[in-house]
């Protein structure tokens, strides 16, 4: 039961994007499309869980003082591997992420998860966090790309529901990104409080 | 003239925060009040100005020669994180009136991505030493620009009527989406 609080308040109570604004550099840069938000919220959920996962096992070792430096090393091994990977077998969301995949290391979120849980906390939990917060931010990005595609380019995960030339080009722009972003956090507060 | 144009282009029309979407952490969490975006952008711009140097040495005479660029994102993560302590640390000697103004900004910076985007972009676009200087000079006065004038459009925020749902950070992205759509007007022009 504890455990499922613990990979639930990730989607909602705590929110990575929706509610703590925490990682907006990835969250709005990347989700032009729905599929390019989820690659990239899945990207970031395996570093942030092995990222925890290790971190939890280390932090008995770690001294006081480097504790974070060693933890962007962790990190940063990581998102390597993810980089890799993501080259040799998936080209094409490797292109369209971009700069983004290496600038997972300076996302605050896996930085702050390591910090805030993994370093207090034991494995099962750190891992159940990192899963948790992980795929909360997936979530996330994914809806707010699914949305941006949607109002911009008439389709969803590819598939055409409206003809583009009816789509508002600017939500696939850079400031749709922005504006797209404000009014889903409206919209989530409004349903919240209601 | 390239510099011209590399100047132009990172100023305004690929700018770091509204176009390139980095430092989004700071330019939300710092742009209450355009004093602190005074600090943070004068934060920015040393480190980002020194992080560029020093890594486009560790990538040309290390990571170039010995075939390990792909150690790349480690090697530079550390260099930016390393740097900004020792920029803490020799500041705090040398001059304690600039640490005054920019200490509380400086471990922030460690997580500013725009900091590790701009080295990585400068190795990326293949620009020579100054080239590489300009480019970061000038990204780091994009992101002044906008950080300034965000905070200078919150600080007028505070004085008006905004509906409940909407208060703090849906109005804040919003604005931002607003500026990102001015900015828009300057693409093309390199």
């Amino acid at each position: 039961m504890k455990q499922w609080t613990n990979f639930s308040k990730g989607f909602f109570k705590e929110n990575p994007v929706f509610i703590l604004l925490l990682g907006l550099c990835p969250a709005l840069g990347v989700t032009s499309s729905a599929i390019n938000g989820l690659g990239m919220g899945l990207a970031t959920t395996f570093v942030l869980v092995m990222a925890n996962m290790v971190v939890s096992l280390i932090k008995g070792f770690i001294p006081e003082k480097v504790r974070i430096p060693s933890f962007i090393v962790v990190i940063a091994t990581f998102v390597t591997i993810v980089e890799m990977t993501m080259q040799a077998y998936a080209p094409a969301l490797f292109e369209a992420l971009g700069l983004f995949i290496p600038l997972i290391v300076v996302n605050c979120l896996v930085l702050g998860r390591a910090e805030a849980f993994a370093s207090k906390n034991n494995l099962v939990s750190s891992v159940v966090d990192g899963a948790g917060m992980g795929l909360g931010f997936a979530m996330a990005l994914t809806m707010l790309g699914g949305v941006r595609e949607l109002f911009g380019s008439g389709q969803l995960f590819g598939f055409v529901l409206f003809p583009e030339e009816y789509g508002m080009l600017v939500f696939v722009l850079a400031p749709g990104a922005f504006i797209g972003l404000g009014y889903l956090i409206a919209v989530l507060n409004r349903l919240t409080k209601a | 003239m390239s510099y011209f144009l590399i100047i132009i282009g990172a100023i305004f029309v690929n700018n770091v925060v509204l176009a390139q979407f980095l430092g989004i952490c700071p330019f939300l969490g710092v742009s209450k009040r355009i004093s602190t975006g005074v600090g943070m952008t004068g934060a920015v711009a040393f480190v980002m100005v020194i992080a560029t140097i020093v890594t486009f040495f560790i990538q040309n005479l290390i990571l170039i020669p010995f075939g390990i660029t792909f150690l790349q994102t480690i090697s530079f993560i550390l260099v930016v994180a390393s740097l900004v302590q020792l920029v803490e640390i020799v500041l705090k000697k040398i001059s304690p009136p600039l640490y005054q103004a920019l200490g509380v900004f400086l471990p922030l910076i460690t997580t500013n991505c725009a900091i590790l985007g701009v080295a990585i972009m400068s190795v990326g676009n293949e620009y020579n030493m100054v080239e590489a200087v300009v480019f970061s000079m000038a990204s780091a006065v994009g992101f002044g620009i906008a950080l300034i004038s965000f905070a200078g459009i919150r600080e007028q925020l505070d004085l008006m009527d905004i509906p409940e749902g909407m208060q703090g950070a849906p109005v804040a992205l919003v604005v931002a989406g607003i500026l990102a759509l001015a900015f828009m007007g300057f693409a093309g022009m390199v």
